[in-house]
C-alpha cells in the first residue's frame, strides 16, 4: 500500500476514535453524513474516472502538451486557468485529473492554475455571493482570485 | 430551509446518474469503435478507481466528523472580535476547516460583517472556506505530491491575505467616495 494513503487513513481513524471517544452520537450523527455524501459524490466521481481513462486512451501527450504544455505558453495557463473557473468539478477529485494532466504533458503552471481557480472561484455560487455580500464585494473577491490564481500558478513553475 | 435543500441535492444526485449514464454510454460507442484504446481507457480507469477507493472514505469521515463537530456559531463567534494578525491567522484555521460547501460559508460571513469583523478578515475567511479544505489537502498530497502541495497552499494564503487587504482599501475607498459625492 502506498505511504500516503496509509498516513491519510490513519489521520482519519485517529481522528475518529477521538471523536467517538468524545461523543459517540455525534460521532454516529458524522459517520451517516460521511455515508451520505459519499453516496452523493459518487456518480462524479465515476464520471471524472471514466473521463481521465478516455483522455489518456484518445488524447495523445503530445495533444495535451500543444494545449496546456510546454508548447502552449501563456495560452495554455491562462485556457486551464478558464477552464478551472467555468467547470463546476468537486475540488477533492480534481486532483487525480490534475495529476494525469502533469503526468501526460501538461505544465506545472497549467495545472496549477486550473486547481487554484477551480477551488477559488465559485461561479455556480456567485449568484448567491452577490446577494449575500454584495456586487462589489463578489466581483472583487472572484475576479481577483483569478489574478492570484495566475501568479500562484507562474510562481510554482518557476519554483517546481 | 432543509426541505428545500433537500430537494435541491436529490435534483442534483439525480442529474449527476444521468450525466453518468451519458458518459458511459459514449464511452462503449467510443470504445467499440476504437477497439484498440480499450486496453489503455479501461486500465488506465481501473487503475484511478483503485486510488480513489483507498482515500475517498478517509475524507469523507473526516469531512462529516468536522461537519458535526464544529457549530457554526463558534466560528462567527471567534472571528468577530479578532483582528490583526491574531484576526488573519484565525480567518485562514476557522475557514480551512471543511464544514460545508461554499453557499454556507456566505450568510456567515454576513454574520461576521454585522458583528463588525473587518472585510479583510472576512474576505480571507470566504477565500480560505473557498481552497484551503484538510481533506482537499489531502487528495492534493497524494495525487500530486508533498512538495506541490506545500507549496500551493503557501502561496495561496499568501496571496489570500494579500487580496483580502486590498479589497478593504478599495470597499473602504469607493465607500468613502460614495459619501463624499452624497454631501456635496
Amino acid at each position: 500500500m502506498d505511504i500516503k494513503v496509509l498516513v491519510i487513513n490513519l489521520f482519519a481513524l485517529g481522528c475518529l476514535i477521538f471523536a467517538f471517544v468524545k461523543d459517540k452520537t455525534k460521532t454516529k450523527q458524522s459517520l451517516i453524513i460521511a455515508a451520505k455524501s459519499f453516496l452523493r459524490i459518487l456518480p462524479v466521481v465515476l464520471i471524472i474516472i471514466i473521463f481521465i481513462g478516455l483522455l489518456l486512451g484518445f488524447v495523445t501527450p503530445d495533444g495535451i502538451s500543444r494545449i496546456i504544455g510546454e508548447k502552449s505558453g501563456f495560452k495554455g495557463t491562462l485556457l486551464a486557468a478558464l477552464a478551472g473557473t467555468i467547470l463546476h468539478i468537486p475540488s477533492i477529485i480534481s486532483f487525480p485529473l490534475a495529476a494525469a494532466l502533469l503526468r501526460s504533458g501538461a505544465t506545472i503552471t497549467a495545472v496549477a492554475a486550473f486547481i487554484t481557480t477551480l477551488t477559488m472561484i465559485g461561479t455556480i455560487t456567485l449568484p448567491l455571493e452577490i446577494k449575500e455580500l454584495g456586487k462589489k464585494m463578489a466581483l472583487l473577491r472572484n475576479g481577483m482570485s483569478f489574478l492570484i490564481a495566475i501568479v500562484i500558478a507562474f510562481i510554482m513553475g518557476i519554483i517546481l | 430551509m432543509k426541505n428545500n435543500r433537500n430537494i435541491k441535492t436529490k435534483k442534483g444526485m439525480f442529474r449527476d446518474v444521468i450525466i453518468l449514464g451519458v458518459t458511459v454510454i459514449i464511452t462503449i460507442i467510443l470504445l467499440l469503435l476504437f477497439p484498440d484504446k480499450q486496453k489503455t481507457v479501461i486500465s488506465k480507469s481501473w487503475e484511478i478507481f483503485i486510488e480513489m477507493l483507498g482515500i475517498l472514505p478517509a475524507v469523507m469521515v473526516l469531512m462529516g466528523l468536522f461537519a458535526v463537530m464544529i457549530p457554526k456559531e463558534m466560528v462567527v463567534k471567534y472571528l468577530g472580535k479578532t483582528s490583526g494578525l491574531k484576526g488573519i491567522i484565525l480567518a485562514v484555521l476557522l475557514g480551512a476547516l471543511p464544514t460545508g460547501p461554499l453557499y454556507v460559508a456566505f450568510p456567515m460571513a454576513v454574520a461576521l460583517i454585522n458583528k463588525g469583523a473587518r472585510i479583510s478578515n472576512v474576505i480571507i475567511f470566504l477565500s480560505a472556506w473557498a481552497c484551503i479544505k484538510i481533506p482537499q489537502e489531502m487528495m492534493e498530497f497524494r495525487f500530486l505530491g508533498l512538495k506541490f502541495m506545500a507549496l500551493r497552499l503557501f502561496l495561496t494564503i499568501v496571496f489570500v491575505i494579500i487580496m483580502g487587504t486590498l479589497i478593504e482599501q478599495i470597499i473602504e475607498w469607493s465607500d468613502k467616495k460614495a459619501k463624499g459625492s452624497t454631501n456635496e
